[in-house]
């Protein structure tokens, strides 16, 4: 082994598993003490790691080589993980816990940002030192915590509505800015030969992380709110009532259809691709995939991109995307703030979407005359993250994610009545959040 | 072999050579009970101390920070509340209903492959490839065929939404692990049906036993050895299932949720405590069944062949 003296001494105490970061830094007890935070340390420069899922674009490896031959001396390496955003927080989670070095750049999903920062598993970054300023304000939110910056945003995303363009034209009706004129639309086009077997609408409704996205945009939109600015639940309110009576209703009287209960972001994608929707909430990487000319798709060309509807005028989107945080037991943070500015600077995030359409955080994207060509849903998609509201910045988001889909499963299943629901739900969140 | 063995040595009393023998022999053993102790012993018992680990955490309203306090006590296992009842359901009418099924169709398997039959080598190996495909793999195959415009439906022309959160989804769970697991059973009882000797079948046929009777007084009771070390097996295995029902159905849907579901939940949420007990309690749960099993059934797992 090759552990500096102050860690054998660790080591003989049986701590084994401090082993590992007590090599790196000398001292285990990284955390300050209580309520004092840990200002990342600047002279810290060294070969670093970025974790991350898998570059199946190949485009994260050559913006790499790219640092790489401007820093011989800070090399970073790629640590690809598995796929599914589950395996990749158990991974984090297991990397903070053994307090290993192994990642230092954790390139993480939105929602885990108040659970990482909480914990201290990751550390403060310095604001005026990356690049979040010109990028959208509510996109640069997820990354907070009590008001200070724990990553910085790499990507971001939102929802839209897909709409038959075709099937609106033939009907002569415009796309829906509220429920009520989608279903009116839904109604038309129903009575047309060509859209009387057709679903009208669908969305993320299994029960997973994209129900707690599809409810929360009912929520939303419908001008109520998951937790209020001191973080408080709100889902017992008139409109979040109203916002859920919306999806279970539409179950109900057949807006959606039943077998979208077991909908994920690619059932529902099947569905659109074989001409079987109307509408559809989704991310926007299916502009391109329902757009291949291959024969995959049976609506190539024939469909649009509008903001989600909502009660009464537009509705507002959830937000996905990933962010980069800097792990609290990582070495050479300085390298990590420097890389994280260059990984996430605009030129970046301009090849990013053009490889693989991820949206950027930079507000100027959405309007670069180039880029819209390429991608002509740009502007509505810039819309829709502008308003969007951040998923709830929660601790223990694990728990709270399950009570918001265990009880919204249950109304739009039409096991509990919405009512119901939402006083359950409520209860369920108060002892969440109140833990 | 026997130069392994330890020689008598001359001029040394019975019992000190007695003792001799049994150094040597947990010498000899003590490589395997090392390993033993390292990867099944350590973690049972730092399973059952985290158990007792009670944690209550709070939010430090000035940084955000999450303050945790530990202290040992037995909080973790007052847990027996509704989800987890229902996890004990789930995992008990899983285990009883599918190793019911399991062995009717396994043993059924185990007769078809040891006929003499043209073409016996494809008939093994079709009925053993659900065995060689991996769980999570097989729980993808069947989530396509349970999906809303899959095969079951279309076969069925029905329109069941399977993975869902209904009694459906539990029937999708039972169909799937029958269809997976019913070959091991096959398999197990074939290797039994072959150490049956001819010359009980001849005298039998001799006798003028009729088929039924040659299948139930000879058949059944000669293979009644291996089929209960299959079928505890069996038991051992579906009280501890996961994959299957987390990759068919999905995490956290009450109709198909299992006590080892419920413990990674827990534990994915940060929660060792409460998921070690819950651990602790599918383990004395599985010793519990498995003991009563070999008593009522006596399933030979350990002296081979004193039946």
């Amino acid at each position: 082994m090759r552990n500096p003296p102050a860690s054998r001494r660790l080591l003989a105490a049986g701590v084994v598993a401090v082993g590992l970061a007590a090599a790196g830094c000398g001292s285990p007890s990284a955390p300050a003490a209580d309520g004092a935070p840990t200002p990342t340390p600047v002279q810290d420069r060294g070969p670093i790691t970025l974790a991350s899922s898998k570059d199946t674009t190949g485009t994260v490896q050559a913006q790499l080589d790219r640092w790489n031959t401007d820093h011989p001396a800070e090399k970073v390496t790629l640590v690809e993980l598995p796929e599914s955003a589950d395996q990749q927080r158990q991974l984090f989670i297991q990397n903070a816990q053994t307090k290993s070095d192994a990642y230092t750049v954790l390139n993480m999903d939105v929602v885990w940002t108040a659970e990482f920062a909480a914990n201290r598993w990751i550390d403060e970054l310095p604001a005026d030192k990356v690049p979040t300023g010109k990028m959208i304000p509510a996109v640069v939110e997820t990354a907070t915590y009590f008001n200070k910056l724990y990553a910085v945003p790499y990507n971001t995303n939102g929802g839209l509505l897909f709409y038959r363009k075709d099937l609106l034209d033939a009907a002569h009706v415009q796309p829906p800015t509220t429920w009520a004129e989608m279903k009116d639309a839904c109604a038309k086009i129903k009575a047309l030969p060509q859209g009387k077997d057709l679903s009208c609408y669908a969305g993320q409704f299994d029960k997973y992380e994209g129900l707690t996205v599809n409810f929360a945009e009912a929520v939303d939109s419908a001008g109520g709110s998951i937790v209020d600015a001191e973080g408080k639940p709100t889902v017992d309110t008139d409109e979040a009532r109203k916002g859920l009576a919306f999806l279970a209703d539409s179950f109900k009287d057949g807006t959606i259809a039943k077998s979208a209960i077991s909908f994920k972001e690619e059932e529902g994608r099947r569905d659109f691709q074989a001409g079987k929707l109307i509408f559809h909430r989704q991310w926007p990487y299916q502009w391109e995939l329902a757009n291949k000319s291959d024969g995959s798709s049976k609506v190539a060309g024939k469909f649009g991109v509008a903001p989600l509807p909502g009660l009464t005028g537009p509705g507002k989107s959830s937000l996905g995307g990933l962010n980069l945080a800097v792990s609290a037991f990582a070495k050479h943070k300085a390298t990590a703030l420097d890389f994280i500015s260059f990984f996430a600077s605009e030129d970046n995030a301009r090849k990013n979407l053009e490889a693989s359409s991820a949206a950027p955080p930079y507000a100027d994207l959405y309007t670069d005359s180039e880029l819209v060509k390429k991608y002509p849903y740009l502007p509505v998609l810039r819309d829709s993250i502008n308003t969007a509201a951040p998923r709830p910045r929660v601790v223990a988001y694990g728990d709270f994610t399950a009570v918001i889909q265990e009880n919204a499963y249950a109304a739009i299943s039409g096991t509990k009545p919405v009512d119901q629901a939402l006083t359950d739900m409520q209860a369920g969140l108060l002892k969440v959040v109140s833990k | 072999m026997t130069h392994t063995l330890p020689r008598p040595v001359p001029g040394l009393s019975r019992n000190k050579r007695r003792a001799r023998e049994g150094r040597l022999a947990l010498l000899f053993v003590s490589p395997s009970l090392i390993a033993l102790l390292l990867v099944v012993g350590y973690p049972i018992l730092a399973a059952l101390r985290m158990s007792f680990e009670v944690s209550s955490t709070r939010i430090d309203p000035a940084t955000g920070f999450k303050v945790t306090s530990t202290r040992f006590g037995l909080a973790n296992y007052a847990v027996v509340d509704g989800r987890f009842l229902n996890a004990l359901w789930n995992t008990t009418t899983f285990t009883v209903v599918s190793v019911a099924i399991e062995v009717v169709i396994g043993v059924a398997m185990a007769l078809i492959m040891s006929q003499e039959l043209r073409g016996r080598g494809l008939i093994r190996a079709s009925i053993l490839v659900p065995w060689a495909i991996p769980t999570a793999v097989s729980a993808l195959l069947w989530r396509w065929i349970f999906a809303p415009d899959g095969v079951a439906n279309a076969v069925l022309s029905a329109d069941v939404v399977w993975t869902g959160n209904a009694f459906s989804s539990w029937v999708a769970v039972v169909v799937a692990d029958t269809w997976k697991t019913a070959p091991f059973i096959g398999l197990l009882v074939l290797a039994g049906l072959q150490a049956i000797p001819r010359e009980v079948y001849e005298a039998a046929r001799v006798d003028g036993s009729k088929p039924f009777t040659t299948f139930w007084r000879i058949t059944v009771p000669m293979v009644r050895p291996v089929l209960a070390v299959a079928v505890l097996f069996r038991i051992l295995d579906v009280l501890r299932m996961f994959d299957l029902p987390y990759v068919l159905v999905g995490p956290r849907k009450d109709s198909v949720e299992t006590l080892s579901m419920l413990a990674y939940d827990e534990m994915s949420n940060l929660r060792f405590g409460p998921a070690s007990a819950y651990a602790a309690i599918l383990f004395v749960y599985v010793v519990a069944v498995a003991f009563a099993f070999v008593r009522l059934f006596g399933a030979d797992v350990t002296r081979r062949g004193a039946s």
